[in-house]
């Protein structure tokens, strides 16, 4: 495997709860290159936001066990100054609620030049503009010079979302995190962002982390995909094959629950159960087990790895090989269990 | 900007208007009127009837309020029985004297806050925030009086480090440099003691500002975009949070009104609070109505002057 | 004749300026809207956030006031909320978009959904609990539920509690407000399908507000486009996603996007046309305020906001 921009290595990241640490990231190792989209899909307390926030080191008071390698450099554990180093210059995150996401406070203009200034102590006031309003042209919008002096409640979801976006391109990172980028903006909105950032993916050569639940974005933006699932990764594959041949019950039993106009359904497909919290986790055995109850236990591994099916394509625990979803009575009872 | 603030302004008309009148209506309703602490009891009860008619005592309530109305306007806001004078120039002296007292209290307040609310707020859950934040729980829970009467006991009687009593040392000059020091060192126990219970309101209203600005979304951006702990907090966090500090300014004002009261009353400072105090003790009615007229237009100005700062720097009210 | 009416609805909000904070202007929330739904269907109201569609539904359910227009329900004129009979209201239920915010954390499950029976209906303790025990049941929570509190289920669960307090009245008529935009995708999946059910079983008609197209599509016989408080669509779910008139409805069909990405570059060029063509074309389809024009039939079920033709 050639050396990534990014290299994760059984990462593992725990809060505290009363007495005991839980893990919201379970040993998760994935790689991102550059030039490349790595999507991480999966439904709200999957442990896909912590994984963001542990690789921007923005966790308060989590415990961080594992290696993160960027350009081979271990950034777990590193102190404050060095992170504050990277954070913003190398690395960049945009945020998913463009609104909460700004100062509400402080003008746009403002808010830009903090990160530009912040990694180019020696810039000049006028320089220093100069550069904020180039990037408030290069995220596309409209009036800089208005903008510049502008706030954020002045400006639409959408503009906002530019201005988040300006703030994380602006020293032009290597590695950039989108977490949930669209989720808070409207349909039209969120392919024009979409669009920006697969423009601004090729401009800068970055290797982009994108987190997100929407599997029609993941389709339009990801280069390779990874599924997770109460804190683990349960498939990884590129774009093309996840969506194809995906293998996961868990990856399977999500594309089976959005609305297709391409199959002709009339019931959507439900999973069983619900997500457990991070406290009633399971920690043995495959994690999804609970929710396909009418697969034999016997398909499980004990502990369940990853297994390269096919080159650069993994899939956690045994049960995929044996997994069928259950007929249309099954289905009709599922939906009222919960 | 200015369309706000002249909206604001003129809003106060009717808000004093509608004050006035129910000042007005209260005094009236007040057994006796301006006359009978004047007159003489030896005077014929004709005699006095005829001075009510002609002072038109007698009038319908409305044209009395006018009458009074005309004059507060003017200045002339009628006289003191007991103290034989004019109540405007009665209330002059001791009005600078409470406004010089609450200028000082509400410096002391924020000097005592700003440091208390920050220290609690960011390190809140240590032993300097559990040590700030049970000063505030005794501070809520001691009234102004005893703790005025405390204070004066042992800084006053005890040390001897203050002045009792009055707001100046007798046999000064006014306007010369021992003047000035000497009032402000008769203000300062009185201010210190107010300031200290008053203060705890705004630590904890800046504590938890705070927190909460702590965990706020864009405190996290900023974190992301590389910026020190120190900038975080000095540029974002403190900020955001002394924002409605300085919106709740005004109503320190309003509230500083009841503290002087009793403040002014204990430490033998001549000023309104005093005033009131001893008039309605008195039952001298022209200067008790005088004077909740002043502490009601204060207070609607300390309404005025809260809009007005925050409109001056929260940019979501400014720009509309 | 649809099952629910309404005619030219207008909502309009006063803008209050000036140094006196004299009305100056309107906002026209909901600029003449008319829509009909028949019974046991479900309309979908779609429209992206400020076009008016949350403030449609509310002002059928009563929630909003009106400034003109028309609303009708099985006949009965049910534009004036204090008119309207007691009994015809209670036939018209919303459920609301966000279950986490919308039902109270301080109360049981049983006094949440009984809320509406005692507004309504006059049951003794007992039969109140039986009739909540039969609605959870419905909805497919199990009937011991009645004494938790709402931050013990899962979001799912708490959107069909919003819906048994919904049907608790047995109404005809359900709005529901964005009722899956707040839940994840497999959550949303079971909402759904339960929606579909109790349709079925109730003989519900549904308005269903959504700005999702994927959603509506699954859940509508019936769409109209709303934009800036006007409509500039309207017609079946075959019409609207496979022969959209009006530019903006094509936009909005555009940006779904494709689950296959296969079809990425095709639909990124795709979507490129489309915007070309709004950029060239979008005097054509709105009028000078950028607001849409009347409706006009280019079918017998389908119409179209286009300008008079000269």
């Amino acid at each position: 495997m050639a050396e990534g921009l990014l290299e994760i290595k059984n990462l593992k990241t725990s809060f505290r709860i009363k007495d005991n640490y839980y893990a919201a990231v379970d040993d998760v190792s994935i790689t991102v290159n550059k030039n490349e989209v790595l999507a991480i899909v999966g439904e709200s307390g999957c442990g896909k936001s912590a994984l963001a926030f542990s690789i921007m080191g923005l966790h308060n008071r989590a415990k961080i066990e594992g290696n993160i390698l960027y350009k081979g450099h271990d950034i777990a554990n590193i102190s404050p100054a060095k992170l504050n180093k990277l954070r913003g210059n190398d690395m960049a995150m945009i945020f998913q609620d463009p609104l909460t996401a700004l100062n509400p406070l402080m003008e746009i203009g403002d808010q830009i030049g903090e990160i530009v200034s912040l990694h180019n102590k020696n810039l000049s006031k006028s320089e220093r503009k100069a550069k904020v309003i180039k990037l408030l042209n290069k995220v596309g919008i409209p009036h800089p010079e208005r903008t510049y002096k502008q706030f954020p409640h002045e400006l639409s979801g959408g503009m906002r979302q530019r201005v988040v976006i300006a703030i994380a391109i602006a020293n032009e990172p290597e590695l950039l995190i989108a977490d949930e980028p669209t989720t808070a903006l409207d349909a039209t909105i969120q392919s024009q962002i979409l669009d920006l950032l697969n423009e601004l993916k090729e401009d800068m050569n970055a290797g982009i982390i994108l987190i997100t639940h929407d599997l029609g974005v993941v389709a339009e933006t990801a280069d390779r995909v990874a599924v997770m699932y109460a804190g683990q990764i349960v498939e990884i594959a590129d774009v093309h094959t996840l969506f194809g041949d995906p293998q996961h019950p868990y990856t399977r039993s999500l594309l089976n629950s959005v609305p297709n106009a391409a199959k002709d359904q009339t019931k959507l497909h439900v999973i069983q159960g619900i997500v457990p919290s991070l406290q009633k986790l399971p920690r043995e055995g495959c994690r999804f087990g609970p929710r396909i109850p009418w697969i034999d236990s016997s398909a499980h591994e004990d502990n369940p790895v990853l297994h390269e099916i096919s080159p650069g394509h993994f899939v956690r625990c045994t049960c995929y090989s044996q997994f069928s979803f259950p007929e249309e009575s099954k289905e009709d009872q599922s939906h009222g269990v919960s | 900007m200015w369309k706000f603030t002249v909206r604001r302004i003129l809003i106060m008309i009717p808000q004093i208007f509608l004050l006035s009148i129910l000042i007005f209506l209260m005094a009236q309703a007040m057994p006796g009127d301006a006359l009978s602490g004047l007159i003489d009891p030896n005077l014929d009860p004709k005699e006095i009837a005829k001075m009510r008619e002609k002072l038109g005592l007698n009038d319908e309530w409305y044209a009395q309020y006018i009458d009074w109305i005309k004059g507060a306007i003017q200045g002339d806001l009628g006289e003191s029985f007991r103290f034989k004078m004019p109540v405007s120039e009665l209330i002059e002296q001791r009005l600078i004297n409470t406004f010089w007292l609450s200028v000082v209290t509400l410096i002391i307040t924020y000097l005592i806050a700003i440091p208390l609310g920050i220290t609690s707020g960011r390190f809140n859950d240590t032993w300097a925030d559990r040590i700030i934040t049970g000063y505030t729980y005794i501070g809520f829970a001691t009234p102004v009086f005893i703790f005025a009467l405390v204070m004066l006991w042992i800084f006053g009687f005890h040390y001897g480090w203050f002045p009792t009593t009055g707001s100046v040392k007798p046999g000064l000059e006014p306007g010369t440099f021992d003047y000035i020091v000497s009032k402000i060192y008769h203000m300062l126990l009185p201010a210190i003691s107010l300031a200290l219970i008053t203060t705890v309101n705004t630590v904890q209203y800046l504590r938890s500002e705070i927190i909460d600005t702590k965990q706020r979304d864009f405190i996290i951006t900023a974190r992301a975009k590389g910026a020190p702990e120190s900038r975080v907090y000095n540029r974002h966090i403190l900020r955001n949070s002394l924002l409605p500090i300085a919106a709740f300014f005004g109503f320190e004002i309003t509230g500083l009104i009841g503290g002087t009261i009793f403040v002014e009353q204990i430490f033998g400072y001549p000023g309104m609070g005093q005033l009131f105090y001893e008039s309605i003790l008195l039952r001298d009615y022209s200067v008790v109505t005088s004077v909740v007229l002043l502490f009601g237009i204060a207070s609607i100005l300390g309404a005025l002057i809260s809009d007005v700062i925050l409109s001056l720097v929260d940019p979501r009210i400014r720009i509309k | 004749m649809g099952f629910l009416e309404v005619e030219d609805l207008k909502v309009h909000f006063p803008i209050k300026g000036g140094i006196f904070g004299r009305t100056v202007d309107y906002v026209k929330a909901v600029d003449g809207v008319s829509l009909s739904i028949e019974k046991g269907k479900t309309y979908g109201l779609v429209g992206e956030s400020g076009s008016g569609k949350t403030t449609t539904g509310r002002a059928i359910m009563g929630l909003n006031n009106i400034t003109a227009g028309k609303i009708t329900f099985d006949g009965y004129d049910i534009t004036d909320l204090k008119q309207a009979e007691l009994d015809v209201r209670k036939q018209i239920q919303m459920i609301f978009q966000d279950p986490y915010s919308s039902l109270n954390p301080k109360k049981r499950v049983l006094d949440i959904i009984a809320e509406p029976l005692r507004n309504y209906e006059k049951l003794s303790k007992i039969e109140e609990k039986k009739r909540v025990q039969e609605l959870l049941e419905l909805v497919g929570l199990s009937p011991e539920s009645i004494v938790k509190y709402p931050h013990e289920f899962s979001g799912g669960q708490r959107q069909r509690i919003g819906v048994a307090r919904a049907i608790a009245l047995k109404p005809k008529v359900i709005i529901a407000d964005e009722p899956v935009s707040a839940l994840d995708v497999s959550v949303q999946a079971q909402v759904l399908n339960f929606m579909r059910d109790i349709q079925e079983e109730l003989d519900l008609t549904y308005l269903f507000i959504g700005h999702d197209l994927g959603v509506i599509r699954h859940m509508c016989d019936h769409i109209g486009i709303m934009y800036k408080g006007r409509y500039v669509e309207q017609g079946t779910t075959e019409e609207i996603f496979n022969s959209p008139q009006h530019i903006y409805t094509k936009r909005l069909v555009a940006a779904i996007p494709d689950i296959d990405p296969s079809q990425r570059k095709k639909q990124i060029q795709f979507r490129q046309e489309v915007q070309t063509e709004y950029e060239q074309s979008y005097n054509e389809y709105f009028d000078s305020d950028g607001l849409a024009f009347k409706l006009k039939p280019v079918s017998k079920t389908h119409l179209v906001a286009l300008p008079e033709v000269e």
